[in-house]
């Protein structure tokens, strides 16, 4: 993969601890999920088109709306993106910047797969 | 001082004099009054027939009150003028008003020539003129079952129009050997008459009425030849006599056989009095038609201006549909010009007639006539008013190039600028090409607003439509509507590929014609052609759906959904009802009435959606597809099982539509209703498809709207059975289902087809493009298809894993708050 800006570079990723979330299975393909972790909701994207995975907000910050698992995924000149149910503001699951000109953004976690097991990684 | 103008008629010539005066920007200058016999505002006679098809009086009129009132005109309705004293220049109104002028125009028009035949006063005799008119020959044909038309010219084939779609047998009786002869040639008569008998409607040639017969009202008609028919219904429009009465008692100088004379500045005998439009005698010669009265008008308000223009004789060529058939005759139509040659063509098959008229040499078109067809007259009619040479095998331009047409074949580009394209607004090919490069407009709607080309008689759209492509063309203009940055097509041609390449997946799709990974919009647009395809079950496409799709429920604040169960025509038994009431107490939903006659149930949580509708199912409900770009409901009123004035079954017809289209996946949503009478209970009008009884069967009606922009849906056909109902609806639906532009409803789909409405009924009644067949198979195979998707959730506990808020817990979203109003639950606002 290409080599991009994010807001997580390695050295973050290493003071960051891994916690486990779900299974693969659990997240249909091309779709999302939600998961409870330590009381902060988190929506998880099984990115199947490209193989990738991704983790926000689960709260869309327009009407702060706890609903972005359950939108929908597609990309904008390549760059992945999520489009909130409600009023089809998209977010940028790279960056977590809002890609239809809003100010506001949403929080997007590091990802990794290991065994079919999906962990998100949080800053402690 | 202002100068003081009086206009004695406020029909079409009257207004447009009005509108030119205004347009002049003089308005300062002058200080206009208007006086009108009708009692509404100037109305578009020219298209007075679609008042049978549904329009409505204020659709028909030309400018409304306010329009007056915003320019100073005083506007005086329902109170002619009725003595003119040119000494003191004052006029006398028939109510008493006087007022003084500088400048009179006499624009009052023309009124039904009524032959002297004894009888004529008997009721049920009509003329066909005025909205009056027509008003009280829609109410006297609901007692009528056989209707006569007196006159086989133009304006006696409208009125057998208009008599036929009252549902009346119909009858034309034309003292001339031939239909139309002012225009038509006997060979081209004889294929019109065929036309016209196919629909049923009987033609009576060479027959002069002796008498109207019956007691008080009409009940037959005696012909010279001694021959009775029987008729409880007469209309005569057997031509126009000139208003020229106020001339006359005014001591104007007027025609043998009628008319105000008038000059080429459209001055009457005394020069500070105008006549313009129908009541003027040019030359020896009345005109008839919008574009000669319109010119007129022009005419008058630049000599009252101190502009020099001059009136020329007009050429009378015309393209009208009568009674669904094209007929059009330009210039010299029979061939008098000294040694001119013909050219005729004949289909007595297709019922086609095509004559032109042309120089020795071959080189000048003189005129000519087109019967059954008419597709070329805006050409032929251009060649020969600029008199551009003709080519080398002049029948083309008649017969269309038969194979290897581009848009230089269509002639255009030979056409000069000054070539007059719109003659009722006067605007010429140059005007409607610059309009395109210099004030970029793209479509007819911006000329319309621009220039006004095409507002008259509209017959020169077709031709400005191509001007404005062929410039954009041009200048490399041309914009396709694709769908979204992964997929270069329209929705309707990506609806062919997904058919033709059997394409049955969002990812094939991006493979073969898309790329990129999609997005918001491609993904359900893409899901909703692979539903009106294939017609599988959604959730098979569940990560192209929007979350209303998704989860089979509409998304509410707060982030619970609601949940509508169907209830067809808002029929519903008790224990229905009570079902509703008791799953809805059990899992405390918030329940409010739908506009569309069903129950909504809200509150659910996501989790909870599968055991609710489990409940539902059992008790024999099924999705009401409340969340899906899909048939919602089809409303009904109680129709004849129940109320006094119903005349049929509209409750049973309209659960017999919602079973027929429940689940139909479309462009946009789908509503419709059914209504017993004309009283329209069911609010049919306002529905993508409404159906109206009517005493003979069903009225259809298509492309209404409510919500923001409201219209009313238009009448599509009329006193149909049952099946022919269904028959029609289902190729249109699957027509719209097929054609339109994602998320766009009926309504906007037709504003946006070429055509309009008469296009779609050609497609849908007529056939035109042969595709019916299988729009019917297409709609059968949906129809055969259907399966409850609630029910298939319900027994499938995959699917049912699906309904969870968290992935990792089987809780609910616990930010998920409600307050309580009114007795009930509510989400809390949202910021």
């Amino acid at each position: 993969m290409e080599e991009k800006e994010m807001p997580n570079p390695i050295e973050q990723l290493q003071k960051v601890s891994w916690i486990k979330a779900c299974t693969t299975d659990s997240i249909p393909e091309n779709e999302g999920g939600c998961v409870m972790i330590k009381g902060k909701q988190i929506a998880i994207f099984n990115f199947t088109k490209t193989g990738e995975w991704f983790a926000t907000d689960n709260q869309c910050p327009h009407k702060m709306q706890m609903i972005l698992s359950r939108g929908m995924l597609g990309d904008q000149a390549g760059e992945p993106k999520v489009a909130c149910p409600y009023h089809k503001k998209t977010f940028s699951l790279n960056t977590g910047e809002c890609m239809s000109g809003e100010e506001y953004s949403i929080q997007t976690y590091p990802v990794k797969i290991e065994k079919n097991e999906v962990f998100i990684g949080l800053r402690d | 001082m202002k100068q003081k103008i009086v206009v004695a008629g406020n029909g079409m010539v009257g207004y447009k004099f009005c509108e030119k005066l205004i347009a002049k920007n003089e308005l300062a200058r002058y200080e206009i009054t208007v006086f009108g016999e009708e009692p509404r505002p100037a109305y578009d006679r020219v298209h007075l027939s679609a008042y049978f098809e549904g329009k409505t009086a204020e659709e028909l009129t030309m400018a409304p009150l306010d329009w007056y009132a915003a320019h100073n005109i005083q506007l005086v309705l329902g109170d002619p003028v009725s003595f003119i004293n040119p000494v003191n220049k004052t006029i006398t109104s028939m109510k008493g008003v006087v007022v003084s002028y500088d400048k009179l125009i006499l624009a009052t028009g023309s009124a039904a020539f009524v032959p002297p035949i004894p009888g004529s006063e008997k009721d049920g005799v009509f003329v066909y003129r005025t909205i009056e008119d027509l008003d009280l020959i829609m109410d006297y044909s609901k007692k009528a079952r056989k209707g006569a038309v007196i006159g086989g010219g133009l304006l006696g084939l409208e009125a057998a129009k208009a008599v036929a779609d009252l549902g009346l047998e119909t009858h034309v009786i034309e003292f001339a050997p031939r239909l139309m002869p002012r225009q038509l040639d006997e060979a081209g008569a004889v294929i019109l008459k065929d036309k016209i008998e196919e629909l049923g409607i009987t033609v009576h040639l060479s027959k002069g009425t002796a008498s109207i017969d019956g007691e008080n009202a009409i009940k037959a008609l005696t012909f010279t030849d001694g021959v009775v028919l029987d008729v409880d219904m007469l209309v005569i429009s057997a031509g126009i006599k000139p208003r020229d009465e106020l001339a006359v008692k005014t001591g104007l100088a007027v025609g043998k056989r009628g008319g105000i004379v008038v000059n080429e500045y459209m001055q009457t005998s005394d020069p500070n009095i105008y006549a313009i439009g129908e009541c003027a005698l040019f030359q020896e010669m009345i005109y008839g038609l919008v574009a000669p009265g319109y010119e007129m008008a022009e005419v008058a308000v630049a000599h009252i201006a101190g502009i020099e223009r001059t009136f020329a004789p007009y050429d009378m060529s015309t393209k009208l549909k009568l009674l669904g058939v094209d007929v059009a005759s330009y210039g010299d139509c029979y061939g008098t010009t000294p040694q001119s040659k013909t050219i005729v063509f004949e289909d007595k098959v297709k019922g086609i007639y095509k004559r032109m008229n042309i120089s020795e040499d071959g080189k000048t078109l003189y005129g000519g006539i087109l019967v059954g067809e008419a597709e070329n007259y805006n050409m032929l009619l251009q060649t020969f008013k600029n008199g551009i040479v003709l080519p080398p095998n002049p029948e083309d331009l008649m017969l269309g190039s038969r194979g290897g047409s581009d848009s230089s074949a269509n002639g255009l580009s030979m056409l000069p600028d000054e070539a007059l394209i719109c003659s009722c607004e006067g605007v010429s090919k140059g005007d409607i090409c610059g309009a395109v490069r210099e004030l970029n407009i793209t479509d007819m709607a911006g000329m319309k607003a621009c220039n006004k080309a095409g507002t008259g008689c509209g017959g020169c759209v077709p031709l400005v439509k191509d001007l404005i492509n062929d410039t954009m063309k041009s200048l490399g203009k041309v914009v396709k509507t694709v769908l979204c940055e992964h997929f270069a097509y329209s929705r309707q041609e990506l609806y062919d590929i997904v058919k033709i390449q059997e394409i049955k997946t969002f990812d094939q799709a991006l493979d073969q014609v898309g790329k990129g990974c999609g997005c918001e919009v491609c993904k359900p647009a893409i899901a909703s052609i692979l539903s009106s395809t294939w017609n599988e079950m959604i959730l098979k496409h569940a990560p192209l759906q929007d979350t209303n799709d998704k989860f089979l429920a509409n998304i509410q604040k707060g982030g619970t959904y609601s949940v509508v169960p169907r209830i067809p025509g808002g029929e519903i038994t008790p224990d229905k009802l009570i079902v509703i009431g008791s799953v809805a107490k059990k899992y405390n939903l918030y329940t409010k009435i739908t506009g569309g006659q069903r129950i909504d149930m809200f509150g659910a949580h996501v989790h909870e959606l599968p055991d609710i509708w489990e409940e539902l199912i059992n008790a024999g409900f099924e999705s009401g597809h409340a969340y899906g770009k899909a048939l919602r409901t089809v409303k009904s009123c109680v129709g004849s099982t129940w109320c006094r004035f119903g005349l049929h079954d509209s409750v049973g017809f309209a659960i017999r539509i919602e079973e027929r289209y429940r689940g139909l996946r479309a462009p946009h949503k789908l509503k419709s209703a059914v209504s017993g009478c004309v009283r329209e209970c069911a609010e049919a009008k306002s529905k993508d498809f409404g159906i109206i009884a009517t005493e003979k069967g069903w009225n259809l009606f298509v492309c209404g709207n409510g919500g923001s922009n409201p219209q009313h849906a238009l009448l599509f056909a009329s006193d149909i059975d049952e099946a022919t109902c269904i028959k029609y609806i289902d190729r249109f639906l699957m027509f719209y289902m097929k054609t339109a532009e994602p998320l766009s409803r009926t309504a906007t789909w037709l504003n946006k087809m070429e055509g309009g409405i008469n296009y779609l009924k050609e497609v849908v009644i007529e056939d035109s493009l042969g595709i019916c067949d299988q729009l019917e198979r297409e709609m059968q195979f949906m129809v055969d298809t259907y399966a409850c998707e609630w029910a298939e959730v319900v027994n499938n506990p995959e699917l049912r894993k699906r309904f969870k808020h968290f992935v990792n817990s089987d809780e609910a979203d616990p930010t998920v708050a409600f307050k309580t109003e009114r007795e009930q639950k509510f989400p809390v606002d949202w910021k």
